[in-house]
């Protein structure tokens, strides 16, 4: 046992050099700034003030503009990321929590929870191309990798609502375990993950038939049941791993994405919210509303190798492309 | 008759509301008990109150039901006591199969009994926890919180504030009485003491006088002077007499907390956590007012038949009952976990929220507070307690 784990620690050393340098984005939803992280040291670079109440964060696939959805302020914000100024804003709709980005950059995708809408943003133009009615308060936003369909999660209605973005109707509606908050597609498209916050589980969907394959349940030995509360889904992209934020159970669950089985809970901080790979799929970010902190997950081995302390109560996470 | 014609009507005009159902048909029984006015004009009651949070429900449940090809609809009645019975059936003759009750407790105990089979009553006001003991019944479900999960609820946080010596001060009327047999429960449950009790007795002084601060500032202090060494001045004052002048005019300088000063309620008006913004906002919007916690009570009622009509997917009372009454039922209520009905008592299981008049303080149940099923159940009376035999 012991030979094996300093083998692997030293890996990790090896690997740990030549790893590229990304730039991590962590909106503190009380602290009103985005905190910047470098991938490389795991330290942060700097806190940059921005609009009230900044959740949900998206980066154009070029890494150059950061949408900075900023629910108290109506609008989303955009941040040229290398000067760090906010160079404008779009228009949203009312309270903006989560957006998701087309995989070519435009549109945006917001949930606006307060209006049962979905709002389509022209990035470019900066207009608003369509408003799609939903459920009662929407918030999770999960894109296909095609571009094809949009799917919106409602918290009190319950369900998943699968958006064409051709024509900007609803095709289908699944039905989800209590407040979904997030849905996330596997790379290859063939499976939708959505999350369930009191439900406390992970609906795993076929998009293509609307076929529910799978509902994941947790449990943590020592933490009641009603503290796993799934937020935050991030999958592989080989697809073979699917992370899964746990809210005031501090911990993220690993889930084997064959058999969807949980493997492992990482203990992470308080009150976890969202996560982000780095592009080499090297490290997870995960944002911790309560301990003002990012932990870092080592991918490879699941385990926690670092805490970054950040602005108040950090929600949203997004990492650079370079 | 008349109502039958225009429920047609409306599914003719929607083709997407699957046709052979029925739309899921609540009434409201709002029943107009004499009660004296509040002591502050700021918790005058408004003219909507529980009807506002019923109405919310009842979009919130047709936006879902948009997507079910589902419509709920909803009977408002206002009425007097000794006609409640007579409204009752009447609503069930129109062929309401649900009831949602706002009215004290034997007038719910005569509503449940009247509608016997017929009707699922969901009560969303009368606190009494008799209604969910020795007077329970079969088809009697319960959204506001009994007095004993209130009481509890402020209690596990004194004492996790180590506020454990108490002056209870209790009110004359009835319902004061049972309050302050509640609190003294839950000091008895909770290891606190009760070290000293005083009665206010009403003496039917009007609620506002001219003359009205003065008096009460030479009042309150000699009324709460030469008590035993306390932590904390309770309040049972249910009626509203006497505990909205008791903050700040106490002759020690102690806090005030259950029915003035931190007071623990089903909701209130600044809570916020767990998305709740986004139900006040919706309520505000629709009502022109903050939400109190009768409307939350009817919201939650109303609520539940939307969710059991998703989950069932069938809007057929009989089904939807019957899934009401199974352990799989759950609510999201904007208190960060699911709430979920007691199968001895019919009482919803709900965290309860301490606040004080602008802010939300706490919500227990504390964290320092464990069970062996569920945190929720350290409030209110438990499966080995209950007198309610509801078979």
């Amino acid at each position: 046992m012991k030979p094996a784990l300093l083998s692997s620690s030293a890996l990790l050393v090896l690997l740990a050099a030549p790893a590229a340098a990304y730039t991590v984005y962590v909106s503190n939803e009380r602290g009103n700034s985005i905190t910047i992280i470098d991938s490389e040291t795991l330290g942060v670079v700097e806190e940059v003030p921005v609009g009230q109440r900044p959740r949900g964060l998206n980066l154009s696939p070029d890494g150059k503009e950061l949408y900075i959805l900023a629910s108290d302020d109506d609008h989303v914000q955009v941040m040229n990321t290398e000067t760090r100024a906010i160079s404008h804003t779009l228009p949203s709709g009312p309270d903006p929590e989560l957006g998701v980005l087309d995989p070519s950059g435009n549109p945006l995708y917001v949930a606006n929870e307060d209006d049962n809408l979905v709002t389509a943003i022209d990035v470019e133009k900066h207009t608003i191309l369509a408003e799609i009615p939903v459920g009662i308060e929407p918030e999770g936003m999960g894109v296909s990798p095609d571009g094809r369909i949009v799917v919106n999660t409602s918290e009190t209605t319950n369900m998943a609502h699968f958006i064409d973005t051709d024509t900007y109707e609803i095709v289908e509606n699944i039905l989800v375990d209590q407040r979904p908050r997030f849905a996330e597609f596997s790379k290859d498209g063939r499976r939708l993950y959505v999350s369930a916050e009191i439900g406390g589980t992970v609906t795993v969907i076929d998009p293509a038939k609307h076929e529910i394959i799978e509902k994941i349940g947790f449990d943590v030995p020592g933490v009641p049941p009603e503290a796993l509360q799934p937020v935050g889904v991030r999958v592989t992209s080989d697809g073979a791993k699917v992370y899964v934020a746990l809210g005031p159970a501090n911990r993220v669950a690993v889930i084997d994405g064959e058999t969807l089985e949980v493997t492992d809970y990482l203990l992470v901080g308080q009150r976890v919210w969202q996560l982000a790979f780095t592009p080499d799929e090297q490290f997870l970010f995960t944002t911790n509303g309560i301990s003002n902190d990012v932990s870092v997950i080592d991918v490879e081995s699941d385990t926690v190798v670092k805490s970054i302390p950040v602005g108040e109560q950090p929600w949203g996470v997004v990492v650079s492309p370079q | 008759m008349h109502i039958f014609v225009t429920c047609l009507g409306l599914l003719l005009l929607l083709p997407g509301v699957a046709s052979g159902q029925d739309a899921v048909r609540t009434a409201l029984l709002r029943v107009q008990h004499e009660t004296p006015l509040p002591l502050s004009r700021l918790d005058l009651p408004p003219e909507d109150l529980g009807l506002a949070g019923a109405r919310l429900a009842v979009a919130d449940n047709n936006t879902t039901g948009r997507f079910m090809g589902q419509e709920f609809t909803l009977e408002e009645v206002d009425v007097a006591p000794e006609e409640a019975v007579a409204a009752l059936q009447g609503a069930l003759d129109q062929g309401a199969r649900f009831v949602v009750t706002m009215a004290d407790a034997d007038t719910t105990l005569a509503l449940a009994d009247a509608a016997g089979e017929r009707a699922l009553v969901l009560n969303a006001m009368a606190p009494d926890d008799r209604l969910r003991g020795a007077d329970c019944r079969a088809n009697l479900l319960h959204l506001s919180p009994s007095r004993s999960m209130l009481t509890d609820a402020l209690a596990q946080f004194l004492m996790v504030k180590r506020w454990d010596s108490w002056l209870l001060i209790e009110g004359s009327h009835p319902s004061d009485t049972l309050l302050a047999d509640a609190y003294r429960k839950s000091a008895a449950k909770f290891g606190a003491t009760i070290v000293e009790e005083r009665l206010f007795e009403d003496t039917g002084a009007a609620r506002r006088t001219d003359a009205g601060p003065i008096q009460v500032q030479k009042q309150m202090p000699v009324f709460t002077q030469r008590a035993a060494e306390h932590d904390i001045v309770l309040a049972a004052d249910e009626s509203e007499v006497f505990s909205g002048h008791l903050p700040y005019h106490t002759w020690e300088p102690r806090p005030v907390a259950g029915s003035a000063g931190l007071v623990p309620a089903s909701w209130h008006p600044a809570h916020e956590a767990w998305g709740a913004t986004q139900l006040q906002r919706r309520f505000e919007r629709e009502a022109g007012r903050p939400m109190r916690p009768e409307d939350y009570d009817a919201w939650l009622a109303l609520r539940v038949l939307g969710e059991a009509a998703t989950r069932t997917e069938s809007t057929d009372p009989d089904v939807l009952r019957d899934y009401i009454l199974t352990p799989e039922f759950e609510l999201a209520g904007f208190k960060g976990q699911a709430l979920t009905f007691r199968d001895w008592d019919g009482q919803l299981r709900q965290p309860i929220l301490l606040g004080t008049g602008r802010m939300v303080v706490s919500v227990s149940p504390q964290d320092e507070f464990i069970h062996r099923v569920s945190p929720l159940d350290t409030l209110g009376t438990d499966r080995p307690e209950s007198a309610c035999r509801r078979n």
